[in-house]
């Protein structure tokens, strides 16, 4: 029985101290709070350090979207990159997991710390590529997938990635 | 069967099979790479290994290869011993020292056998930091991708591309770690079943090109067994979809037709399926020539309209499905009714419907055709009218290496061992035809004669078979029925191959009354006859013997009979020269015209309805064997596109037509069509109905990892609309539903859990290699070795002549060509950069009387075409051999007699390279040989430009 007693005053006290501490709450929007650049919201599609657009049309980040909604239709560009022909995000379906960025072996797709995006009418909710493509790198800098990768493109032959050796010479006997 | 214990436990193996293949059926995952189910083993990746253990006292055991391991009884292994574990992880780490970061812009990702293999062996860390080893692509033409830093040397690629498919232009080259899979020079690939290394490689080295660029991931496409329309072998397909287009076309497993294989044709001959020819809506024809689009309600009732005025003719199609066929068959009566072959092609199917109705021998599927010992080949070119038929023979010819290795007491699958032992020592295959054929290779006998004469030898030997006495004494082929009867009488499985492809009944006549007479000496003959189309068979049984062809459809019009004609998906001016299908088309004055695509036939149709092509719709198809098959739609047509039977159906139903009162369903259409025609009243067992379900739930079209679908349609609207409904087939547009097992007329795709790639096969074969679980699609309805007591097996008509053409005059023989000579598959992208000109051949002999030499000009006849000239000493002396099909040949028909002329005008075309398929890592290489344009020989069909003779 006292022991109880003990426990309600306790409860009150430690309630009654809160009073004085400082609160967390901020005036919204008047005041915009911090958001480290991890924080998991409005997704971008990024280029590499050299400018160019960074997604390779893989499907991975499709396919590890939990509630499905991003589309895409691979390409093959001019230079023998492969791209987005067309990248759509139905972000009034996205729960903003950050699981397609996980995926991406590019780190093309990214979110970042932007939440701020009501809409009265959710068809504006759908951002094609043109919505979600910037600039710069995001948070990754100096990554550029096709430095990495063997296919070749214009400007980086056989050989000329990461790591790779000359081409073979197929005619060449020694051993 | 013998017992063998695996980590402990015991598990009952075939005796003999190897110890890889064993495991598989077990339900053990164990790795590997080379062997493959089709080519048995070589032990090349070292992936499967095992460790062996002497006996039960024996502690270290030794790794072994399981592939090249016999199940023997009592013996003792471990799958999952630390030291077989970390020797495979090792083996995967070692095959990818060289391998590119590739995944994410690789074609194979995702379905990829290599990445399945790493993730089986637990393999994550790359510990080798030099540098890699880089290899230049090549340009290996307008179908395949290569992309050679991607290499394991597994050697699946040669030893299928030469050893099964006897490919002679591709090689391992250079030696170690350089060694290179490819050409001894860019170019491309020649072999007809190329297709193949797409899903044989077991990693992203050679892949569809056409998919590469404009890609899908296995995962996101919709995909439904279907059927090959490409020719009448009936080859079972996995077309996938994604965004209401055809991606790509892959094999689906069939034990007794295509087995683990597609040609070419099959394979990049459906992207007309995505054609910009397409028709979305119904289309009026107004005076002026101009088309009112319609909607399906209105363009219904002008339908109805023109059934009811006067009498309606039908044009059916033997590429449209039996169901289609049939209901307009019914709509116009059956003496109204034509199948849609050319007036010469008509009698010719029919006849080889009936010699199959009739033959003591066995109609072979093309397992069975695999069996044969010794094979006669009478005028068919099978590897460009029937491809995967020559894919067989190839194997039929290593009979006698499999029976000389029984002997030494090795198994099927040694295949290296095999191979060693019988060197160049095959079966007997004598091949009779117009000219060179692709099978030449492995042929024993390869001889020329113009298609009377090849009657005339099938006569002979058929005699002396079976009066046993030299009944031609001075018969001037008497070496080779010699030699023909002394090879079929010494086999006991025979095979005797004809068709229609030489345009004459006499061979296939032979050919079947060959059969007889081997059959009535005891010999277990078999008899193939290869019909023109994929459903021609079908088509034949749906008709009476009397039915109407072109050109009598065409006299009872002129005499004022009809009013109206209705065709059915058919370019009817591909079955008669130009002037005759216009005297035909202008003899009627209402024509309708249900088809998929513009071509020359719709644009002169008063009502032009579209209709969905065979990857949007239902249908059974009636194989060269007389198997009835079922395709499924992939996806639901668009716009006002429907199935030919939906249009017909409602049609009838609009004239309140007594027999469709009961039809609602397309599997209704079946049976009533399996009523009412008897040579047809098997087709029900073709697939199971619309109501079967498998343990309780539909079959899903797509996998379930398929992606974006709340994506896809958002820029339309944001609200998801259900997902389709399948009402007409036990599969279900979505993914939901279960594929385990599934009947095998109901496989649309396979995947297991751990096997993403294509090899997960083996999880729905009762037997790795073997038959389907869910059993073999497919029914065959039509029996084989049936002799009919009124059909002479005995040749007693008079003997065909040889060939005696007066100066001046040729005889026109079809060259077919597995490019072009069938109609939609040359409309795929890809395939029709393959599509050569038309040309005519000539024996040297000829063309220096005639003053040309290849690549001058030639008139054929008064003016009938002028094309490129190619001498070739394979062709018969006074034959012309002309290229089937395609464009420049229409008014050319087989077996006429023409003058040939040389044409002074002729330009020869210069081959242009295009460039819009080279991709980039392609063109950085290829840009000096592209400028020099020592590759694609072969040119465009778009960008021909004939001086002169006529077009479409
Ligand atoms: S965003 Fe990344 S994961 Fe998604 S398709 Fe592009 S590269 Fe692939
Ligand atoms: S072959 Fe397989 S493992 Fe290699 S890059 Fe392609 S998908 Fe990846
Ligand atoms: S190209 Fe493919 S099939 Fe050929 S050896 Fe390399 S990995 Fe094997
Ligand atoms: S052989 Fe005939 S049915 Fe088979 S894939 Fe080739 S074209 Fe199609
Ligand atoms: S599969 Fe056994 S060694 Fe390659």
């Amino acid at each position: 029985m006292l022991k109880a007693l003990a426990s309600q005053f306790r409860t009150l006290w430690t309630i009654l101290q809160h009073s004085f501490t400082k609160a967390e709450t901020v005036q919204y929007p008047e005041r915009q709070p911090y958001l480290a650049p991890r924080y998991r919201g409005r997704i971008v599609l990024t280029k590499d350090p050299d400018g160019e657009e960074r997604c390779v049309a893989c499907n991975l980040c499709a396919v590890a979207c939990p509630v499905d909604c991003i589309a895409l239709q691979q390409g093959v560009k001019e230079d023998g990159r492969w791209y987005p022909e067309f990248f759509r995000i139905n972000f009034s379906r996205c729960i903003l997991c950050g699981m397609c960025e996980e995926a991406c072996p590019t780190y093309a797709i990214q979110l970042t710390p932007d939440f701020e995006m009501c809409e009265y009418d959710r068809k504006n909710m759908v951002y094609e590529k043109e919505h979600l493509q910037i600039e710069g790198t995001g948070k990754y800098h100096d990554y550029n997938f096709y430095r990495v990768s063997g296919l070749a493109i214009t400007g980086k032959d056989k050989g000329q990635a990461q790591s790779e050796a000359e081409p073979v010479d197929v005619k060449g006997l020694l051993p | 069967m013998a017992t063998i214990y695996i980590d402990g436990r015991a598990y009952e193996a075939e005796a003999g099979e190897n110890l890889l293949q064993a495991c598989l059926n077990l339900g053990l995952d164990l790795p590997y790479f080379c062997w493959h189910p089709a080519m048995g083993s070589i032990g090349a990746c070292r992936q499967c290994a095992v460790v062996q253990f002497k006996n039960a006292e024996d502690q270290r055991g030794r790794i072994v290869m399981g592939c090249m391991t016999p199940v023997t009884e009592g013996a003792i292994f471990s799958l999952a011993g630390d030291k077989a574990q970390q020797f495979r992880q090792n083996i995967v780490e070692s095959l990818m020292l060289n391998h590119p970061h590739d995944c994410p812009v690789c074609a194979e990702g995702g379905e990829c056998h290599l990445q399945d293999m790493t993730v089986m062996v637990g393999h994550r860390d790359r510990h080798y930091r030099g540098r890699k080893n880089t290899h230049r692509n090549q340009y290996l033409g307008p179908l395949i991708n290569h992309e050679m830093n991607r290499c394991i040397t597994c050697y699946r690629c040669t030893r299928y591309y030469n050893d099964y498919a006897g490919g002679t232009d591709l090689a391992a080259l250079a030696s170690r770690d350089h060694v290179y899979f490819g050409r001894h020079q860019e170019g491309v690939l020649q072999s007809q079943f190329a297709g193949n290394l797409v899903e044989v490689c077991p990693t992203g080295v050679f892949t569809d090109k056409v998919l590469v660029h404009d890609y899908t991931r296995k995962w996101d496409l919709q995909s439904a067994p279907s059927v090959c329309v490409g020719c009448a072998v009936g080859c079972n397909t996995m077309p996938g979809e994604r965004y209401g287009k055809l991606k790509r076309v892959h094999n689906r497993f069939n034990a007794e037709v295509n087995g683990y294989f597609l040609c070419d044709r099959g394979r990049f001959g459906a992207g007309f399926v995505n054609s910009k020819q397409n028709l979305f809506l119904p289309g009026l024809r107004q005076p002026e020539g101009t088309y009112d689009t319609l909607d399906h309600h209105q363009a219904l009732h002008h339908m109805q309209q023109a059934c009811t005025t006067g009498k309606v003719a039908g044009i059916g199609s033997p590429r449209a499905s039996v169901e289609a066929n049939f209901l307009l068959r019914s709509l116009v009566g059956a003496e109204n009714f034509s199948p849609g072959f050319s007036a010469h092609e008509q009698p010719l199917v029919m006849e080889v419907l009936q010699l199959q109705q009739h033959t003591a021998a066995v109609i072979p599927d093309i397992a069975t055709i695999e069996s044969a010992d010794a094979v006669l080949i009478l005028g068919e070119d099978v590897t460009n009218t029937a491809p995967r038929i020559a894919l067989a023979l190839r194997q039929s010819v290593r009979n006698k290496a499999l029976a000389m290795a029984a002997e030494l007491g090795l198994q099927p699958w040694q295949d290296a061992a095999i191979r060693n032992l019988a060197q160049d020592q095959r079966n007997p295959l004598y091949i009779t035809s117009v000219a060179d054929t692709p099978l030449d290779d492995v042929a024993e006998v390869a001889i020329s004669l113009a298609p009377n004469e090849i009657a005339r030898l099938g006569n002979a030997v058929a005699r002396n078979i079976a009066d046993e006495v030299n009944q031609l004494p001075d018969e001037p082929l008497r070496s080779q029925v010699d030699a023909i009867v002394t090879m079929l009488m010494s086999a006991q499985r025979p095979l005797i191959i004809s068709g229609t492809g030489c345009g004459t009944s006499t061979i296939t006549t032979a050919a079947a009354q060959l059969a007889n007479v081997l059959c009535a000496k005891g010999k277990r003959a078999m008899l193939c006859l290869v019909v023109p189309e994929a459903n021609s068979l079908g088509q034949a049984m749906l008709c009476d013997a009397d039915a109407p062809d072109l050109d009598q459809l065409q006299h009872r019009a002129t005499s004022g009979e009809f009013d109206t004609l209705v065709v059915l998906e058919n370019d009817l001016y591909r079955r008669g020269t130009n002037v005759q299908i216009d005297a035909l088309l202008a003899a009627f004055n209402q024509i309708l015209v249900l088809d998929g695509m513009d071509n020359p036939t719709t644009s002169l149709a008063t009502l032009a309805l579209p209709a969905a092509n065979f990857a949007e719709s239902e249908g059974t198809i009636v194989s060269l064997e007389g198997r009835a098959q079922r395709y499924y739609p992939l996806f639901q047509p668009t716009a006002e596109r429907r199935p030919s039977w939906v249009w017909l159906l409602a049609c009838l139903k609009e004239l309140t037509h007594k027999d469709v009162e009961a039809l609602h369903h397309f599997d209704d259409i079946t049976r009533a069509c399996a009523n009412a025609i008897p040579a047809l009243s098997g087709i029900t067992a073709a697939a199971p109905d619309h109501h079967f379900r498998n343990l309780g739930q539909k079959i899903p079209r797509q996998t379930h990892r398929n992606s974006g679908r709340t994506a896809i349609r958002a820029n339309i609207s944001v609200h998801e609309p259900k997902q389709a409904v399948d009402e007409e087939s036990p599969l279900a547009y979505s993914m939901e539903g279960l594929n385990r097992a599934p009947p095998g007329a109901l496989l649309p795709f396979v995947w297991a859990p751990g096997w993403n790639s294509n090899q997960s096969l083996h999880r729905f074969q009762g037997e790795v290699g073997g038959p389907l679980k869910g059993g073999t699609a497919g029914v065959r309805i039509l029996l084989s070795g049936n002799p009919s007591p009124g059909v002479s097996n005995y040749p007693e008509k008079e003997e065909p002549a040889f060939l005696d053409m007066p100066q001046g005059l040729w005889l026109l023989v079809p060259r077919q060509q597995i490019f072009g000579s069938e109609e939609l598959s040359a409309l795929s992208p890809g395939l029709c950069e393959l599509v050569e000109d038309a040309y005519i051949e000539i024996c040297p002999a000829d063309a220096k009387s005639l003053g040309v030499s290849t690549g001058d000009g030639i008139m054929v006849g008064n003016s009938l075409a002028t094309l490129e000239v190619r001498i070739n000493d394979a062709v018969a002396q006074s034959c012309a051999g002309f290229s089937v099909g395609l464009r420049g040949a229409e008014n050319l028909e087989a077996l006429h007699s023409v003058s040939l002329q040389r044409a002074d005008n002729w330009r020869r075309r210069t081959p242009k390279p295009s460039s819009e398929e080279v991709i980039g890592s392609d063109r950085t290489l290829n840009s000096e040989a592209l400028t020099r344009g020592t590759f694609r020989q072969r040119s465009a069909r778009k960008q021909s430009t004939l001086p002169e003779g006529p077009h479409v």
